[in-house]
């Protein structure tokens, strides 16, 4: 099943198991979503819960908010992070704040999807990976899907869960294959480990997971050596119980993520593990992240500014190699 | 106007303007801190419409005691929230700003000027779609009326024929800025004709704020879209407790004060022989009464416990994981 099936599969589910469940955002209903995610449920489900919206994120995330208080579930499709910036207000001064606000008195049970990471060339408004924003703000749940699998059952706890969640998603995943355990009992808020080695811990989320995969299968047998590779499936919370049971195993930490590198996510991941894990390291915390730049439209460039599979792998192999690997 | 309606309103104002003079009081003795944004000269707006609009949701802004009193909050936990004590309605974690009570359907004090207005265009959504016909209340200044937000919520509540009220106060400024250095007009309702019935009122007088309420709670509850209502009224204190009043005169402040909501309506429930004499000499006792209680509780009421610091961030099934 394809990713963006997954994740209509689950948004389809909960509508038909729970009417209080609405869609809405630019392009969802008619048009079929502009990755077609939410394709087939205009028909399915009507105008009613599948709303379209004007291109105001601002609104379509406050909307939302007050759906939410007035006893729905909505799904607030944001067209990319880039656009979600436009809705940060909403986002972060009232949905992640008003159940405390309140003293505990309103509940916003909300969730908002949105691609982001670097696609075809479509320059530096529609490539941004901002999770570092949404990371860092106490209120909210950061789910990253980097699988059909993650996809389909995290998505479905996602809305009904009653806190606002952060759901993202990458442009360049809609279409990847895999399969998914329908019946499988999901943690969405664990880390999990894609892959067991003793030697090295290679953290990621999102796209990077599938990069550092291909990587890891270029230096495994050359360098001799097992690496271990963890999805963080939940951004905030954090798993650090995983994290930490494999970095004390391994005893070195590598951190792979799309966005750049000064105050990424991964800034945070390798503070955790500096100031938790010290005496258990045997070399210090890699990262390996995005350029700070601007993503450029150019093909060269734009693979220049993010990670890639051989750009992890060399990093990884030469950072083992001067670390006594 | 009954009799008995003009006690209601006269009672619930005396109430307001009493409350804010003491929690104005309270705030110089340092018992309440932070921002404090006062009602009093704009009275007649929070209790007329609230009366008129007494079932459905509401979304304020964060200049809110008086609505919230109005709704029916009691004053005691009110002013309990303004001390920062758990006892207030928001367990001392919202204050002056953050006035929530859901059982009421009163969303108030929302402090990011505009950012309520989306929140309640998707709650009126939500209503519509259950097919309750009581609709939305939404409340904001002449500030809010030329945010972003304020533009999107006219036309989407336009464009699905919404049932929510618009209520702009206007009052003029918004903290020191003059309306008319920064919108093309000064008379705001011009803003939202295309797209909705808009009429401009005088808030000042608490029986026509009441009456136009209704008119739109009617034409809303009849599915016919959202209605505007744009009231003049007036701030006699600065905007918040922080205010130093440089950007206005003395003479435009006693304009106003001449135009006393509260002061006007007794003068015209006298003279038209509505209620007697003594029912104001009993109410303002007992408003005084009602106050010290109010005050004596929030002073007696408790701190929050440290350890309450990350209650309330989540529901329990998130809470269990992130703790």
């Amino acid at each position: 099943m394809l990713y963006r099936e997954a994740l209509n599969r689950a948004i389809d589910e909960a509508m038909r198991d729970d009417k209080s469940v609405v869609i809405l955002g630019e392009d969802v209903g008619r048009y079929g979503g502009s990755y077609r995610v939410s394709e087939g449920l205009f028909a399915k489900y009507g105008a009613k819960r599948v709303i379209d919206t004007p291109i105001a994120e601002l609104s379509i995330v406050g909307n939302a908010i007050g759906m939410a208080i007035g006893g729905l579930r909505p799904i607030a499709e944001i067209m990319t992070v880039n656009f979600s910036l436009l809705a940060l207000d909403q986002i972060i001064n009232h949905a992640a704040k008003f159940r405390y606000m309140s003293g505990g008195k309103l509940a916003i049970p909300l969730t908002v999807r949105m691609p982001g990471g670097v696609s075809k060339q479509l320059a530096a408004q529609h490539s941004e990976s901002y999770e570092t924003i949404y990371a860092s703000i106490p209120g909210l749940i950061v789910f990253a899907a980097s699988n059909p699998n993650y996809a389909y059952h995290a998505l479905k706890k996602a809305i009904f869960l009653n806190d606002p969640v952060i759901f993202l998603e990458h442009e360049l995943l809609y279409n990847q294959e895999g399969e998914v355990d329908f019946k499988a009992q999901i943690d969405p808020f664990k880390a999990s480990i894609v892959k067991e080695g003793k030697d090295i811990t290679i953290i990621s989320y999102l796209k990077m997971v599938k990069d550092c995969k291909e990587a890891i299968e270029k230096i495994e047998k050359d360098l001799n050596i097992e690496c271990e590779l963890i999805d963080l499936n939940s951004l905030r919370p954090l798993d650090m119980e995983t994290i930490t049971k494999s970095v004390k195993k391994t005893k070195r930490a590598v951190i792979v993520e799309e966005d750049h590198k000064t105050g990424g996510f991964g800034a945070e991941v390798s503070a955790r593990i500096s100031e938790e894990l010290f005496y258990d390291l045997d070399a210090p915390v890699l990262r390996i992240a995005g350029e700070d730049v601007p993503i450029p439209y150019n093909r060269k460039l734009e693979l220049a500014s993010i990670p890639t599979p051989d750009k992890i792998a060399s990093k990884i192999a030469l950072w083992a190699k001067e670390n006594g690997l | 106007m009954n009799s008995a309606r003009v006690k209601e309103f006269y009672y619930l104002m005396k109430l307001g303007r009493e409350f804010e003079l003491r929690a104005k009081e309270e705030y110089m003795k340092g018992n309440i801190a932070g921002f404090l944004h006062l009602d009093i000269g704009q009275e007649a707006v929070s209790v007329g419409s609230m009366k008129a609009f007494m079932k459905g949701d509401v979304f304020t802004h964060y200049r809110e005691h008086v609505l919230a009193i109005a709704r029916g909050m009691d004053p005691k936990a009110v002013m309990a929230e303004l001390f920062g004590k758990r006892e207030g309605v928001s367990k001392g974690k919202g204050g002056s700003m953050h006035l929530f009570e859901p059982k009421l359907g009163f969303y108030g004090g929302d402090a990011i000027v505009g950012g309520h207005l989306p929140i309640a265009v998707g709650c009126a959504y939500a209503r519509k779609m259950e097919g309750e016909n009581a609709g939305v209340f939404a409340i904001f200044g002449d500030g809010a009326s030329n945010s972003g937000a304020f533009f999107e919520s006219i036309n989407i509540a336009s464009a699905w024929k919404l049932p929510i009220i618009f209520f702009l106060e206007n009052n003029y400024y918004a903290i020191g800025t003059h309306i008319s250095w920064v919108s093309p007009f000064t008379e705001l309702y011009n803003k939202v004709k295309n797209y909705m019935p808009a009429v401009r009122i005088n808030g000042m007088d608490v029986c026509e704020v009441y009456e136009e309420v209704m008119r739109a709670k009617n034409y809303i509850e009849n599915g016919l879209g959202p209605y505007f209502i744009e009231a003049e009224c007036y701030r006699y204190e600065g905007h918040s407790m922080s205010d130093s009043g440089k950007y206005r005169s003395q003479e435009e402040i006693e304009i106003f004060k001449s135009k006393d909501p509260i002061e006007n309506l007794k003068k015209r429930a006298l003279s038209e022989n509505l209620v007697e004499k003594s029912f104001f000499e009993e109410t303002d006792r007992k408003v005084q009464n009602e106050i010290e209680e109010a005050v004596s509780f929030a002073q007696n009421a408790g701190e929050p416990e440290i350890s309450e610091l990350y209650e309330d961030l989540f529901c329990k099934e998130c809470s269990n994981v992130v703790s």
